[in-house]
C-alpha cells in the first residue's frame, strides 16, 4: 500500500505555491483585491506514480495544474520538476524544459486548434522542439497516432470530424509526442461520455506502464481518481486539506471535508449504501477573493471548533504518508481527534489491498 | 464507421493537400464562382483589352463626339469624340490596381494593429486609442487636405501619374484599416483565452509562432470578409475623389473620373453615366461574392457540408 517509500525520489516538488489574480476595479484600473486561487499548495509527486487531485468547482484544481507548469506566472512558491526550478526560470528556459512536462487539457474540442489538421496537431511539438525531417515527424505522428488508438487514416482529419473521445486521444498524442516524464491531467475525462470515460482513463494507465510516466490527474470524480491514482490530494478554496495514499484515504478521510466529499459518492451496494451516512455541508463556498479567517472550511465545517475560526490548521503528518490541515487531528486538540485519528489509521491497513 | 466515411479516409491518407478541398467547396459556392469568372474576365479585359481595342483612349475625333452606341464605337464617344470603351477599359486598369493595393495596404495594417493590440494586453490601450483617433477623423476633408499637401512632391519625385497613384493608394490605405483593426482584435481577444493556445503555450510555442500558427487561421473569416468589402471600398472612395477632381490628373481616365466627366452630359448622353457606373459596382459585387465564397470555404468546419 505504501509503496510509495523513501527509494523513489519525487519527480515533482511543490513547496507553498500560491496563485493569487488580482482584482481591478475604478477609473484608473487600481488593483483593489485578488482572487487567492490557489493559496499555498505543498505537495511531492513521485516518479512513475499518480497524483489525484480532486476538490468541488471552483476550488483552484485547475489553475494548480496549470500554475505547476508555468502557464501562468505564479505569485509566490517554488516548483521543481525533475530538479529544474520552474517558478523561477526565464521564458527561454523554460521553453527548453517544455518537453519533459505536457498538459491533457478538459475540454477536447477546445484544446484542438481547429483549423490544424490532426497530424499537424500532433507534430506541432516536434515542430517548436525537434530537428526532424519531415518525414520522420510523419512516422513519428503515425506511432503516436498507433500509440493512442487512433487510425492512421485521420491524419490529414481537422478535429471537428472527430468524437469527444477521439479527440482526447488526439490531445493525448500530442502531450506525449516529446516523451514528457510528467503530465497534467486537467480534468481530461470531465467532457466525455461515461463509456468513453473508461476508454481513455484506461488508455492513460497504459501509456504510464508503458512510457513510465508521472502524473497529476485533476478530476472531481472521486471514483474514477480512487480508480487511478496512487495517491490523492484534496483542495478545498485554494488549499490542500488532505493528501494521502489513495486506500488510507478512501477507507479513513481524516478532514471533515474530506468526508463529506467521499460520503457523496454513490455506493452501488444497497446493503452498504442504508449503513453509509451522507454528510450534507450547508451553505456555499466562500468567495477566493475573501477567504474565511482561520481554517477555510471553518464556515461550513460540522464538527467546527472555537479555534477553526481564529488559527489557520497546519498541515501536518497525522499517520504514514497522510497529510491533513485540521485541528480535529492536531496534537493540542488530542481530547477531540484522538479518537478518530487513532481509530482511523488501523482501518486503513487492513482495507489496503 | 461507414463505408463512405472509410473510402474518403482511404483517399485523404494518400496526402490530399488542402487546397484541392478549398477548391472543392469554394465551386459549390455558385454566386462566388460567378463572381469570380467576372473578376477574372474584367480583370483580363483591363490588362489585354487596349491591345485588342486599339483606339488610343485620348485619341480626339471631334466629328465623332456625342455619338450613342455603334459598331465602331460600342459605347459610344464623349463631348470630344474620344471613345468610351477604350477609356473604360484604359481605366479599370487603375481602379483595381488602386482596389488591390490600397486593400492590402489597409488589410496589412489592420489585421497588424489589431494582432497586436488583441494578443499583447500591454499595446491594447495606445493601438486602440490611435484607432479611434483615425475613426473620429473626417475622412473626405483629411483626405483632401492629404492630396493638396503632398500632390505636388510626390508628383514632382515620382512623376504625375505614379506620384498620384501612390498618395491615393496610402491615403485609401491608412484611412480604411480601422475597421479591420477592431474586427480582428476583438476575435484575437476571444482566441486567447482558447484552450488550444493554452495547449500551444504548455508546448513552447513563442508568440510569433502562436500568431503565426494559431491566432492569425482563425481570425481569416473576419479578415476575408474586411478585404473584400476594402476592395469595394476602396475602388469607389478612388472614384469620389477622382469625381471631386482630386485624383488622377484630367487626361487620365479611371472608372470614377469617367463618371465624373459625364454627369455633366447626362441629360445629352444618359448612357455614358451608365458604363462606368457599371463597371464600379459589378466589379465590386463580384469581389463581394468572392470574399463570400473564400471564407467559407477556408473554414473547415463548414467545409464539405
Amino acid at each position: 500500500m505504501f509503496d510509495a517509500g523513501p527509494t523513489r525520489k519525487p519527480l515533482v516538488e511543490v513547496r507553498g505555491l500560491k496563485m493569487h489574480f488580482p482584482i481591478m476595479a475604478g477609473v484608473l484600473r487600481r488593483r483593489i483585491g485578488a482572487v487567492k486561487a490557489v493559496d499555498g499548495v505543498s505537495f511531492d509527486i513521485l516518479e512513475g506514480e499518480t497524483l489525484g487531485l480532486v476538490g468541488e468547482s471552483g476550488c483552484g484544481k485547475s489553475t494548480c495544474g496549470r500554475a505547476i507548469l508555468r502557464l501562468y506566472d505564479i505569485t509566490e512558491g517554488t516548483i521543481r520538476i525533475n530538479g529544474h526550478d520552474i517558478a523561477r526560470a526565464s521564458h527561454a528556459e523554460l521553453r527548453k524544459l517544455r518537453p519533459t512536462m505536457q498538459m491533457v487539457f478538459q475540454d477536447p474540442q477546445a484544446s484542438l486548434n481547429p483549423r490544424m489538421t490532426v497530424a499537424k496537431i500532433i507534430a506541432e511539438p516536434l515542430d517548436e522542439h525537434t530537428t526532424l525531417t519531415r518525414r520522420e515527424k510523419m512516422q513519428r505522428v503515425h506511432e503516436l497516432m498507433d500509440a493512442v488508438g487512433l487510425s492512421r487514416d485521420f491524419a490529414n482529419r481537422f478535429p471537428h470530424e472527430f468524437s469527444g473521445g477521439q479527440r482526447q486521444r488526439i490531445g493525448i498524442a500530442r502531450a506525449l509526442a516529446l516523451n514528457p516524464k510528467f503530465i497534467v491531467c486537467d480534468e481530461p475525462i470531465a467532457a466525455l461520455d461515461v463509456s468513453i470515460q473508461a476508454q481513455v482513463v484506461n488508455l492513460l494507465e497504459d501509456l504510464q506502464d508503458q512510457f513510465g510516466l508521472t502524473y497529476l490527474f485533476i478530476s472531481h470524480d472521486l471514483s474514477m481518481v480512487r480508480h487511478i491514482a496512487d495517491r490523492v490530494a484534496v483542495m478545498y478554496l485554494g488549499k490542500v486539506v488532505e493528501l494521502a495514499p489513495r486506500e488510507a484515504l478512501y477507507s479513513a478521510p481524516l478532514h471533515p471535508y474530506t468526508q463529506a466529499l467521499l460520503s457523496a459518492v454513490p455506493e452501488p451496494d444497497p446493503s452498504v449504501r442504508s449503513t453509509t451516512e451522507r454528510i450534507i455541508l450547508q451553505g456555499d463556498v466562500p468567495s477566493p477573493a475573501n477567504p474565511p479567517e482561520g481554517c477555510n472550511f471553518s464556515t461550513r465545517c460540522p464538527r467546527v471548533m472555537e479555534i477553526c475560526r481564529r488559527q489557520e490548521p497546519e498541515f501536518r503528518e497525522a499517520a504514514a504518508g497522510h497529510f491533513v490541515a485540521c485541528h480535529l487531528c492536531t496534537p493540542q486538540s488530542e481530547t477531540t481527534a484522538g479518537a478518530t485519528a487513532a481509530t482511523a489509521v488501523p482501518k486503513s491497513v487492513q482495507q489496503g489491498e | 464507421m461507414t463505408d463512405a466515411t472509410l473510402a474518403q479516409a482511404g483517399r485523404n491518407r494518400a496526402g490530399r493537400s488542402q487546397w484541392a478541398d478549398v477548391w472543392d467547396q469554394f465551386k459549390t459556392h455558385r454566386g462566388a464562382l460567378l463572381g469570380m469568372g467576372f473578376f477574372i474576365f474584367v480583370s483580363l479585359l483591363v490588362i489585354f483589352g487596349p491591345w485588342l481595342w486599339d483606339i488610343p483612349p485620348n485619341y480626339i475625333d471631334i466629328r465623332a463626339k456625342n455619338q450613342g452606341p455603334s459598331l465602331a464605337h460600342p459605347m459610344g464617344t464623349d463631348q470630344l469624340g474620344r471613345d468610351t470603351f477604350a477609356q473604360v477599359l484604359a481605366g479599370g486598369r487603375v481602379s483595381l490596381l488602386v482596389g488591390v493595393t490600397a486593400m492590402a495596404l489597409s488589410l496589412v495594417l489592420g489585421t497588424l494593429v489589431g494582432v497586436l493590440a488583441g494578443y499583447f494586453k500591454r499595446l491594447d490601450g495606445p493601438l486602440m486609442r490611435l484607432t479611434d483617433l483615425f475613426l473620429a477623423l473626417p475622412l473626405l476633408p483629411l483626405l483632401l487636405v492629404i492630396i493638396m499637401l503632398f500632390r505636388d512632391t510626390l508628383r514632382a519625385a515620382f512623376g504625375p501619374e505614379t506620384g498620384i497613384f501612390i498618395l491615393i493608394v496610402f491615403v485609401i490605405g491608412i484611412t480604411s484599416w480601422m475597421q479591420t483593426a477592431r474586427i480582428v482584435r476583438g476575435d484575437v481577444l476571444s482566441l486567447k483565452e482558447q484552450e488550444f493556445v493554452l495547449a500551444a503555450r504548455s508546448i513552447g510555442t513563442p508568440s510569433h509562432r502562436m500568431i503565426l500558427r494559431h491566432i492569425l487561421p482563425n481570425v481569416l473569416s473576419p479578415i476575408m470578409v474586411s478585404a473584400t468589402l476594402g476592395i469595394a471600398n476602396a475602388i469607389i472612395t478612388e472614384s469620389a475623389l477622382s469625381f471631386l477632381g482630386l485624383g488622377f490628373p484630367s487626361d487620365f481616365p479611371t472608372w470614377g473620373r469617367l463618371l465624373f466627366d459625364s454627369t455633366n452630359f447626362m441629360t445629352l448622353n444618359p448612357e455614358r453615366v451608365i458604363w462606368p457606373g457599371l463597371a464600379i459596382s459589378l466589379t465590386v459585387l463580384s469581389v463581394n461574392y468572392i470574399g463570400d465564397g473564400l471564407r467559407d470555404a477556408l473554414d473547415p468546419r463548414i467545409r464539405g457540408r
